[in-house]
Protein backbone atom coordinates (compact mmCIF):
# COMPACT_ATOMS: atom_id res chain seq x y z
CA UNK A 1 0.00 0.00 0.00
CA UNK A 2 1.38 3.41 -0.88
CA UNK A 3 2.18 5.97 1.80
CA UNK A 4 -0.61 8.22 0.50
CA UNK A 5 -3.25 5.53 1.00
CA UNK A 6 -2.05 4.70 4.50
CA UNK A 7 -1.90 8.40 5.39
CA UNK A 8 -5.47 8.85 4.14
CA UNK A 9 -6.74 5.87 6.17
CA UNK A 10 -5.24 7.33 9.37
CA UNK A 11 -6.71 10.84 8.93
CA UNK A 12 -9.19 10.60 11.87
CA UNK A 13 -6.28 9.87 14.23
CA UNK A 14 -3.70 12.15 12.62
CA UNK A 15 -5.98 15.19 12.27
CA UNK A 16 -8.53 14.89 15.06
CA UNK A 17 -6.90 12.56 17.62
CA UNK A 18 -9.89 10.23 17.45
CA UNK A 19 -9.57 7.48 20.03
CA UNK A 20 -11.80 4.53 20.94
CA UNK A 21 -13.46 4.51 24.37
CA UNK A 22 -14.52 1.04 25.49
CA UNK A 23 -18.24 0.83 26.23
CA UNK A 24 -17.53 -1.93 28.76
CA UNK A 25 -14.78 -0.61 31.03
CA UNK A 26 -14.24 2.94 29.78
CA UNK A 27 -10.61 2.40 28.77
CA UNK A 28 -9.46 4.78 26.01
CA UNK A 29 -7.29 3.37 23.21
CA UNK A 30 -5.20 5.42 20.82
CA UNK A 31 -4.94 4.38 18.10
CA UNK A 32 -8.35 2.70 18.40
CA UNK A 33 -8.47 -1.10 18.81
CA UNK A 34 -10.95 -3.69 17.60
CA UNK A 35 -10.97 -5.55 20.94
CA UNK A 36 -10.48 -3.92 24.35
CA UNK A 37 -7.24 -5.15 25.90
CA UNK A 38 -8.67 -4.60 29.39
CA UNK A 39 -12.07 -6.31 29.21
CA UNK A 40 -12.35 -7.93 25.77
CA UNK A 41 -15.41 -5.94 24.61
CA UNK A 42 -15.73 -4.95 20.97
CA UNK A 43 -17.88 -1.81 21.25
CA UNK A 44 -16.24 1.59 21.29
CA UNK A 45 -17.35 5.21 21.30
CA UNK A 46 -15.27 7.70 19.29
CA UNK A 47 -13.74 10.37 21.54
CA UNK A 48 -11.31 13.19 20.73
CA UNK A 49 -8.22 13.29 22.92
CA UNK A 50 -7.51 16.49 24.91
CA UNK A 51 -4.98 18.96 23.46
CA UNK A 52 -3.01 19.47 26.68
CA UNK A 53 -0.54 17.24 28.45
CA UNK A 54 3.02 16.95 29.71
CA UNK A 55 6.25 15.39 28.53
CA UNK A 56 6.67 11.92 30.06
CA UNK A 57 9.91 11.11 28.28
CA UNK A 58 11.78 12.21 25.16
CA UNK A 59 14.74 11.44 22.96
CA UNK A 60 16.70 13.74 20.64
CA UNK A 61 17.20 12.76 17.02
CA UNK A 62 20.46 14.15 15.66
CA UNK A 63 20.91 11.93 12.59
CA UNK A 64 17.41 11.67 11.12
CA UNK A 65 16.05 9.96 8.01
CA UNK A 66 16.79 12.11 4.94
CA UNK A 67 13.26 13.60 4.69
CA UNK A 68 13.61 15.13 8.18
CA UNK A 69 17.24 16.28 7.93
CA UNK A 70 16.37 19.98 7.72
CA UNK A 71 14.71 19.74 11.14
CA UNK A 72 17.60 18.10 13.05
CA UNK A 73 18.21 18.08 15.91
CA UNK A 74 14.62 17.48 16.97
CA UNK A 75 12.88 15.70 19.81
CA UNK A 76 10.51 12.75 19.79
CA UNK A 77 8.53 12.41 22.97
CA UNK A 78 5.88 10.45 24.80
CA UNK A 79 3.20 12.88 25.95
CA UNK A 80 0.88 12.08 28.84
CA UNK A 81 -2.36 13.81 27.93
CA UNK A 82 -4.70 15.29 30.55
CA UNK A 83 -6.83 12.12 30.52
CA UNK A 84 -3.82 9.86 31.02
CA UNK A 85 -3.60 8.61 27.42
CA UNK A 86 -0.04 8.39 26.10
CA UNK A 87 0.78 9.87 22.73
CA UNK A 88 4.05 9.51 20.87
CA UNK A 89 4.97 12.43 18.63
CA UNK A 90 7.54 15.04 17.68
CA UNK A 91 8.02 17.98 20.04
CA UNK A 92 8.27 21.08 17.85
CA UNK A 93 9.01 24.80 18.32
CA UNK A 94 11.87 24.23 20.73
CA UNK A 95 15.54 23.40 20.83
CA UNK A 96 16.16 20.02 22.50
CA UNK A 97 18.10 21.60 25.38
CA UNK A 98 14.97 23.47 26.52
CA UNK A 99 13.10 20.22 27.11
CA UNK A 100 12.50 18.54 30.43
CA UNK A 101 10.35 15.70 31.75
CA UNK A 102 7.07 17.06 33.12
CA UNK A 103 7.11 20.10 30.84
CA UNK A 104 3.56 21.20 29.88
CA UNK A 105 2.77 20.91 26.17
CA UNK A 106 -0.10 21.63 23.82
CA UNK A 107 -0.95 19.55 20.77
CA UNK A 108 -0.86 21.54 17.53
CA UNK A 109 -1.63 20.72 13.91
CA UNK A 110 1.61 20.64 11.92
CA UNK A 111 3.10 19.48 8.68
CA UNK A 112 4.73 16.08 9.29
CA UNK A 113 6.44 15.58 5.93
CA UNK A 114 6.20 16.13 2.21
CA UNK A 115 6.37 13.19 -0.16
CA UNK A 116 8.97 14.99 -2.26
CA UNK A 117 8.48 18.19 -4.25
CA UNK A 118 5.57 16.79 -6.25
CA UNK A 119 3.94 14.43 -3.74
CA UNK A 120 1.26 14.96 -1.14
CA UNK A 121 1.84 16.92 2.06
CA UNK A 122 1.23 14.85 5.20
CA UNK A 123 -0.24 16.66 8.20
CA UNK A 124 -0.72 15.56 11.77
CA UNK A 125 -0.16 16.36 15.43
CA UNK A 126 2.94 17.55 17.26
CA UNK A 127 3.47 18.71 20.81
CA UNK A 128 4.71 22.25 21.42
CA UNK A 129 5.90 23.60 24.78
CA UNK A 130 3.44 25.83 26.65
CA UNK A 131 5.39 28.84 27.85
CA UNK A 132 2.79 30.88 29.71
CA UNK B 1 -29.20 39.41 12.73
CA UNK B 2 -26.32 37.45 11.16
CA UNK B 3 -22.80 37.99 12.39
CA UNK B 4 -19.73 36.46 13.98
CA UNK B 5 -20.37 33.75 16.59
CA UNK B 6 -16.74 32.74 17.13
CA UNK B 7 -13.30 34.01 16.14
CA UNK B 8 -9.68 32.97 16.58
CA UNK B 9 -6.18 33.86 15.46
CA UNK B 10 -2.83 32.15 15.14
CA UNK B 11 0.73 33.35 14.54
CA UNK B 12 3.95 31.30 14.55
CA UNK B 13 6.56 32.02 17.25
CA UNK B 14 9.53 32.96 15.07
CA UNK B 15 10.38 36.64 14.51
CA UNK B 16 13.00 38.46 12.50
CA UNK B 17 13.84 42.10 13.14
CA UNK B 18 14.01 44.68 10.38
CA UNK B 19 17.64 45.40 11.42
CA UNK B 20 18.61 41.77 10.74
CA UNK B 21 17.26 41.92 7.16
CA UNK B 22 18.73 45.38 6.53
CA UNK B 23 22.15 44.17 7.71
CA UNK B 24 22.24 41.51 4.99
CA UNK B 25 21.26 43.83 2.14
CA UNK B 26 23.14 46.92 3.30
CA UNK B 27 20.03 49.06 3.61
CA UNK B 28 19.07 51.56 6.27
CA UNK B 29 16.91 49.84 8.90
CA UNK B 30 15.82 53.20 10.31
CA UNK B 31 14.14 54.14 7.05
CA UNK B 32 11.92 51.05 7.31
CA UNK B 33 11.31 51.58 11.01
CA UNK B 34 10.50 55.27 10.82
CA UNK B 35 9.28 55.52 7.24
CA UNK B 36 7.08 52.42 7.15
CA UNK B 37 6.63 51.76 10.89
CA UNK B 38 7.97 48.21 10.70
CA UNK B 39 9.84 46.67 13.65
CA UNK B 40 9.76 42.89 13.19
CA UNK B 41 7.75 40.21 11.41
CA UNK B 42 6.58 36.67 12.05
CA UNK B 43 8.16 33.72 10.23
CA UNK B 44 6.56 30.27 9.95
CA UNK B 45 8.43 27.19 11.16
CA UNK B 46 9.45 24.48 8.68
CA UNK B 47 6.35 22.49 9.66
CA UNK B 48 3.88 25.38 9.35
CA UNK B 49 1.91 26.61 6.36
CA UNK B 50 -1.48 28.12 5.53
CA UNK B 51 -3.23 24.85 6.33
CA UNK B 52 -1.67 24.32 9.77
CA UNK B 53 -2.19 27.94 10.86
CA UNK B 54 -5.78 27.88 9.54
CA UNK B 55 -6.54 24.76 11.59
CA UNK B 56 -5.21 26.39 14.77
CA UNK B 57 -7.13 29.64 14.15
CA UNK B 58 -10.30 27.67 13.35
CA UNK B 59 -9.94 25.57 16.52
CA UNK B 60 -9.71 28.81 18.53
CA UNK B 61 -12.84 30.09 16.77
CA UNK B 62 -14.63 26.83 17.60
CA UNK B 63 -13.65 27.12 21.28
CA UNK B 64 -15.34 30.53 21.34
CA UNK B 65 -18.37 29.57 19.24
CA UNK B 66 -19.01 26.45 21.37
CA UNK B 67 -20.80 24.72 18.49
CA UNK B 68 -20.73 21.24 16.99
CA UNK B 69 -18.35 21.49 14.00
CA UNK B 70 -20.70 19.18 12.05
CA UNK B 71 -23.12 22.13 11.83
CA UNK B 72 -20.61 24.17 9.80
CA UNK B 73 -21.96 24.25 6.24
CA UNK B 74 -19.08 26.03 4.51
CA UNK B 75 -15.29 26.20 4.89
CA UNK B 76 -13.66 29.06 2.98
CA UNK B 77 -9.96 29.87 3.10
CA UNK B 78 -8.52 32.97 1.51
CA UNK B 79 -4.78 33.00 0.84
CA UNK B 80 -2.15 33.74 -1.77
CA UNK B 81 0.08 30.96 -0.37
CA UNK B 82 -2.13 27.87 -0.41
CA UNK B 83 0.27 24.89 -0.02
CA UNK B 84 -1.14 23.08 -3.06
CA UNK B 85 -1.56 24.61 -6.53
CA UNK B 86 -4.42 22.15 -7.05
CA UNK B 87 -6.21 20.75 -3.94
CA UNK B 88 -8.07 23.19 -1.72
CA UNK B 89 -6.58 24.01 1.70
CA UNK B 90 -10.16 23.80 2.98
CA UNK B 91 -10.24 20.03 2.41
CA UNK B 92 -7.58 19.44 5.05
CA UNK B 93 -8.85 22.17 7.38
CA UNK B 94 -12.48 21.00 7.17
CA UNK B 95 -11.39 17.44 7.95
CA UNK B 96 -9.13 18.51 10.84
CA UNK B 97 -11.86 20.47 12.61
CA UNK B 98 -14.49 17.75 12.05
CA UNK B 99 -16.75 19.66 9.62
CA UNK B 100 -16.71 17.01 6.87
CA UNK B 101 -18.41 15.54 4.85
CA UNK B 102 -21.64 17.62 4.68
CA UNK B 103 -19.92 20.90 3.88
CA UNK B 104 -19.24 23.26 0.97
CA UNK B 105 -15.56 24.06 0.51
CA UNK B 106 -13.69 26.61 -1.60
CA UNK B 107 -10.35 28.39 -1.54
CA UNK B 108 -10.26 32.08 -2.37
CA UNK B 109 -7.48 34.15 -3.90
CA UNK B 110 -7.33 37.93 -4.21
CA UNK B 111 -3.89 39.03 -2.99
CA UNK B 112 -4.34 40.40 0.55
CA UNK B 113 -8.14 40.50 0.57
CA UNK B 114 -8.81 36.80 0.01
CA UNK B 115 -9.66 36.42 3.70
CA UNK B 116 -12.41 39.05 3.71
CA UNK B 117 -13.74 37.61 0.43
CA UNK B 118 -14.39 34.35 2.25
CA UNK B 119 -16.00 36.30 5.10
CA UNK B 120 -18.22 38.18 2.65
CA UNK B 121 -19.48 34.96 1.02
CA UNK B 122 -19.88 33.08 4.33
CA UNK B 123 -21.96 35.93 5.73
CA UNK B 124 -24.11 36.00 2.58
CA UNK B 125 -24.91 32.28 2.91
CA UNK B 126 -25.96 32.77 6.54
CA UNK B 127 -28.12 35.78 5.63
CA UNK B 128 -29.73 33.73 2.87
CA UNK B 129 -30.57 31.01 5.38
CA UNK B 130 -28.67 28.35 3.43
CA UNK B 131 -26.86 26.95 6.48
CA UNK B 132 -26.56 27.29 10.23
CA UNK B 133 -22.86 28.19 10.42
CA UNK B 134 -20.15 29.12 7.91
CA UNK B 135 -16.40 29.32 8.55
CA UNK B 136 -14.14 31.84 6.79
CA UNK B 137 -10.39 32.06 7.25
CA UNK B 138 -7.73 34.49 6.03
CA UNK B 139 -4.20 33.06 6.21
CA UNK B 140 -0.85 33.51 4.52
CA UNK B 141 2.82 32.64 4.67
CA UNK B 142 3.68 35.33 2.18
CA UNK B 143 7.13 35.71 0.65
CA UNK B 144 8.99 38.73 -0.65
CA UNK B 145 11.94 38.29 -2.99
CA UNK B 146 15.29 38.57 -1.19
CA UNK B 147 16.34 42.24 -0.87
CA UNK B 148 12.97 43.46 -2.21
CA UNK B 149 11.20 46.06 -0.06
CA UNK B 150 8.49 43.45 0.57
CA UNK B 151 10.96 41.21 2.38
CA UNK B 152 10.84 43.54 5.39
CA UNK B 153 7.11 43.04 5.88
CA UNK B 154 5.87 39.70 4.44
CA UNK B 155 4.77 37.63 7.40
CA UNK B 156 2.72 34.62 8.50
CA UNK B 157 -0.54 34.39 10.42
CA UNK B 158 -4.19 33.37 10.29
CA UNK B 159 -7.57 34.52 11.51
CA UNK B 160 -10.81 32.50 11.49
CA UNK B 161 -14.43 33.57 11.87
CA UNK B 162 -17.57 31.48 12.27
CA UNK B 163 -20.72 33.21 11.06
CA UNK B 164 -24.22 32.38 12.24
CA UNK B 165 -27.43 33.85 13.63
CA UNK B 166 -27.55 32.34 17.16
CA UNK B 167 -25.51 33.79 20.04
CA UNK B 168 -23.90 36.36 17.75
CA UNK B 169 -21.04 38.29 19.35
CA UNK B 170 -20.57 40.84 16.53
CA UNK B 171 -23.50 41.60 14.23
CA UNK B 172 -22.59 42.59 10.68
CA UNK B 173 -24.81 45.61 10.06
CA UNK B 174 -23.39 46.67 6.67
CA UNK B 175 -21.01 45.45 3.98
CA UNK B 176 -19.63 47.10 0.87
CA UNK B 177 -17.18 46.06 -1.85
CA UNK B 178 -15.16 48.26 -4.19
CA UNK B 179 -13.08 46.83 -7.05
CA UNK B 180 -11.26 47.93 -10.21
CA UNK B 181 -8.65 46.43 -12.53
CA UNK B 182 -5.44 47.92 -11.13
CA UNK B 183 -2.15 46.06 -11.81
CA UNK B 184 -0.22 47.18 -8.71
CA UNK B 185 0.97 43.72 -7.57
CA UNK B 186 0.76 40.27 -9.15
CA UNK B 187 2.40 36.88 -9.46
CA UNK B 188 2.30 34.84 -12.66
CA UNK B 189 2.01 31.04 -12.72
CA UNK B 190 5.27 29.21 -11.76
CA UNK B 191 6.85 32.40 -10.42
CA UNK B 192 8.12 32.01 -6.87
CA UNK B 193 7.94 35.66 -5.83
CA UNK B 194 5.36 38.33 -6.66
CA UNK B 195 6.11 41.52 -8.62
CA UNK B 196 4.87 44.95 -7.71
CA UNK B 197 4.72 48.35 -9.31
CA UNK B 198 6.67 50.23 -6.62
CA UNK B 199 5.09 53.53 -5.73
CA UNK B 200 2.09 52.74 -7.91
CA UNK B 201 0.95 50.51 -5.01
CA UNK B 202 0.07 53.67 -3.03
CA UNK B 203 -2.32 56.37 -4.27
CA UNK B 204 -4.12 54.64 -7.20
CA UNK B 205 -4.16 51.28 -5.45
CA UNK B 206 -4.28 51.01 -1.63
CA UNK B 207 -5.54 54.52 -0.88
CA UNK B 208 -8.10 54.77 -3.66
CA UNK B 209 -9.75 51.44 -2.87
CA UNK B 210 -9.71 51.66 0.92
CA UNK B 211 -11.15 55.19 0.76
CA UNK B 212 -13.68 54.19 -1.91
CA UNK B 213 -15.01 51.35 0.25
CA UNK B 214 -14.81 53.22 3.58
CA UNK B 215 -16.58 56.35 2.31
CA UNK B 216 -19.33 54.33 0.64
CA UNK B 217 -20.06 52.13 3.65
CA UNK B 218 -20.18 55.16 5.95
CA UNK B 219 -22.57 56.84 3.55
CA UNK B 220 -24.99 53.89 3.25
CA UNK B 221 -24.91 53.31 7.02
CA UNK B 222 -25.15 57.00 7.90
CA UNK B 223 -22.08 56.67 10.16
CA UNK B 224 -19.29 59.13 10.78
CA UNK B 225 -15.69 58.29 11.77
CA UNK B 226 -16.36 59.25 15.40
CA UNK B 227 -19.14 56.63 15.65
CA UNK B 228 -16.60 53.79 15.63
CA UNK B 229 -14.75 52.60 18.74
CA UNK B 230 -12.21 50.83 16.52
CA UNK B 231 -11.25 50.84 12.86
CA UNK B 232 -9.12 48.20 11.13
CA UNK B 233 -7.54 48.73 7.72
CA UNK B 234 -5.36 46.39 5.69
CA UNK B 235 -1.78 46.74 6.90
CA UNK B 236 0.92 46.28 4.24
CA UNK B 237 3.12 48.30 6.62
CA UNK B 238 2.51 50.43 9.68
CA UNK B 239 2.35 53.70 7.77
CA UNK B 240 -0.34 53.19 5.09
CA UNK B 241 -3.22 52.42 7.51
CA UNK B 242 -2.22 55.33 9.75
CA UNK B 243 -2.19 57.69 6.75
CA UNK B 244 -5.46 56.48 5.25
CA UNK B 245 -7.10 56.66 8.68
CA UNK B 246 -6.04 60.27 9.05
CA UNK B 247 -7.26 61.12 5.54
CA UNK B 248 -10.67 59.60 6.35
CA UNK B 249 -10.98 61.54 9.60
CA UNK B 250 -10.12 58.84 12.19
CA UNK B 251 -8.01 59.47 15.28
CA UNK B 252 -4.87 57.35 15.89
CA UNK B 253 -6.47 55.82 19.04
CA UNK B 254 -9.24 54.30 16.90
CA UNK B 255 -6.63 52.36 14.88
CA UNK B 256 -4.30 51.41 17.72
CA UNK B 257 -5.77 48.08 18.92
CA UNK B 258 -6.12 46.58 15.46
CA UNK B 259 -2.81 47.85 14.05
CA UNK B 260 -0.61 44.76 14.39
CA UNK B 261 1.73 45.27 11.44
CA UNK B 262 4.62 47.02 13.26
CA UNK B 263 5.24 43.93 15.43
CA UNK B 264 3.70 41.21 13.24
CA UNK B 265 4.40 42.23 9.64
CA UNK B 266 1.94 41.98 6.78
CA UNK B 267 0.12 38.66 7.03
CA UNK B 268 -1.58 39.38 3.67
CA UNK B 269 -4.98 37.61 3.69
CA UNK B 270 -4.66 37.43 7.48
CA UNK B 271 -3.84 41.12 7.90
CA UNK B 272 -7.08 43.03 8.53
CA UNK B 273 -8.79 39.81 9.79
CA UNK B 274 -6.12 39.39 12.48
CA UNK B 275 -6.48 43.09 13.32
CA UNK B 276 -10.18 42.42 13.80
CA UNK B 277 -9.49 39.48 16.17
CA UNK B 278 -7.27 41.74 18.30
CA UNK B 279 -10.13 44.26 18.47
CA UNK B 280 -12.73 41.58 19.31
CA UNK B 281 -10.47 40.44 22.19
CA UNK B 282 -11.09 43.75 23.97
CA UNK B 283 -14.34 45.04 22.40
CA UNK B 284 -17.26 46.01 24.64
CA UNK B 285 -20.98 45.49 24.07
CA UNK B 286 -22.54 48.25 21.97
CA UNK B 287 -19.29 49.30 20.29
CA UNK B 288 -19.16 49.61 16.53
CA UNK B 289 -16.17 48.59 14.43
CA UNK B 290 -15.24 49.43 10.85
CA UNK B 291 -13.01 47.04 8.93
CA UNK B 292 -11.71 47.62 5.39
CA UNK B 293 -9.47 45.11 3.66
CA UNK B 294 -7.38 45.69 0.56
CA UNK B 295 -6.19 43.25 -2.05
CA UNK B 296 -3.95 44.22 -4.94
CA UNK B 297 -5.36 43.82 -8.36
CA UNK B 298 -7.38 45.60 -6.79
CA UNK B 299 -10.27 45.79 -4.37
CA UNK B 300 -11.51 46.44 -0.85
CA UNK B 301 -14.23 44.79 1.26
CA UNK B 302 -15.72 46.86 4.06
CA UNK B 303 -17.72 45.61 7.06
CA UNK B 304 -19.42 47.34 9.97
CA UNK B 305 -19.78 45.24 13.13
CA UNK B 306 -21.87 45.96 16.20
CA UNK B 307 -20.70 44.16 19.33
CA UNK B 308 -23.36 42.38 21.39
CA UNK B 309 -23.41 41.60 25.13
CA UNK B 310 -22.41 37.98 24.30
CA UNK B 311 -18.84 39.05 23.54
CA UNK B 312 -17.71 39.02 27.16
CA UNK B 313 -18.63 35.33 27.52
CA UNK B 314 -16.30 34.19 24.73
CA UNK B 315 -13.27 36.51 24.81
CA UNK B 316 -11.43 34.35 27.37
CA UNK B 317 -12.26 30.94 25.86
CA UNK B 318 -9.22 30.79 23.56
CA UNK B 319 -5.79 32.46 23.35
CA UNK B 320 -5.91 36.18 22.54
CA UNK B 321 -4.21 37.53 19.44
CA UNK B 322 -1.73 39.53 21.52
CA UNK B 323 -0.79 36.27 23.33
CA UNK B 324 0.50 34.98 19.99
CA UNK B 325 2.25 38.28 19.30
CA UNK B 326 3.91 38.94 22.63
CA UNK B 327 4.39 35.63 24.47
CA UNK B 328 6.57 32.80 23.41
CA UNK B 329 8.31 34.57 20.53
CA UNK B 330 11.90 33.82 19.55
CA UNK B 331 14.18 35.90 17.32
CA UNK B 332 16.06 34.32 14.46
CA UNK B 333 18.96 35.50 12.32
CA UNK B 334 18.83 35.87 8.54
CA UNK B 335 20.51 32.49 7.99
CA UNK B 336 17.82 30.68 9.96
CA UNK B 337 15.17 32.77 8.24
CA UNK B 338 16.55 31.79 4.82
CA UNK B 339 16.40 28.13 5.84
CA UNK B 340 12.87 28.34 7.27
CA UNK B 341 11.60 30.18 4.18
CA UNK B 342 13.44 27.74 1.88
CA UNK B 343 15.48 30.49 0.26
CA UNK B 344 18.56 28.26 0.13
CA UNK B 345 19.11 26.10 -2.93
CA UNK B 346 19.86 22.56 -1.77
CA UNK B 347 21.97 19.87 -3.53
CA UNK B 348 20.25 16.88 -5.09
ZN1 LIG C 1 -12.89 -2.41 28.00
Amino acid sequence: MSTSARYWREIPQRYRLEAGKCSGCGAIWFPPRLVCKECGKREFEVVNLPDRGKVQTFTVIRVPPSEFCDQAPYALGVIELENGVLLQCQIADCSPDELSVGMPVRIEFRKIKEEGEAGIICYGYKAVPVRE
Amino acid sequence: MAGIVGYGAYAPRYRIKVEEIAKVWGTDAESYKRGLRLEEKSVPGLDQDVITMSVEAARNALKRARIDPKKIGAVYIGSESHPYAVKPSGTVVGEAIGATPDVHCADFEFACKAGTEGMFVALGLIEAGKMEYALAIGADTSQGAPSDALEYSTAAGAAAFIFGTKDVIAEVTHTFSYMTDTPDFWRREYMHYPRHAGRFTGAPAYFKHIKGAAKAIMEISGKKPEDFAHVVFHQPNGKFPTTVGKQLGFKPQQLETGLLCPRLGNTYSGSSPMGLTAVLDVAKPGEEILMVSYGSGAGSDAFIYRITEKITEVQGLAPKTTDYLDRNKVYIDYGTYAKLRKKIRMGE
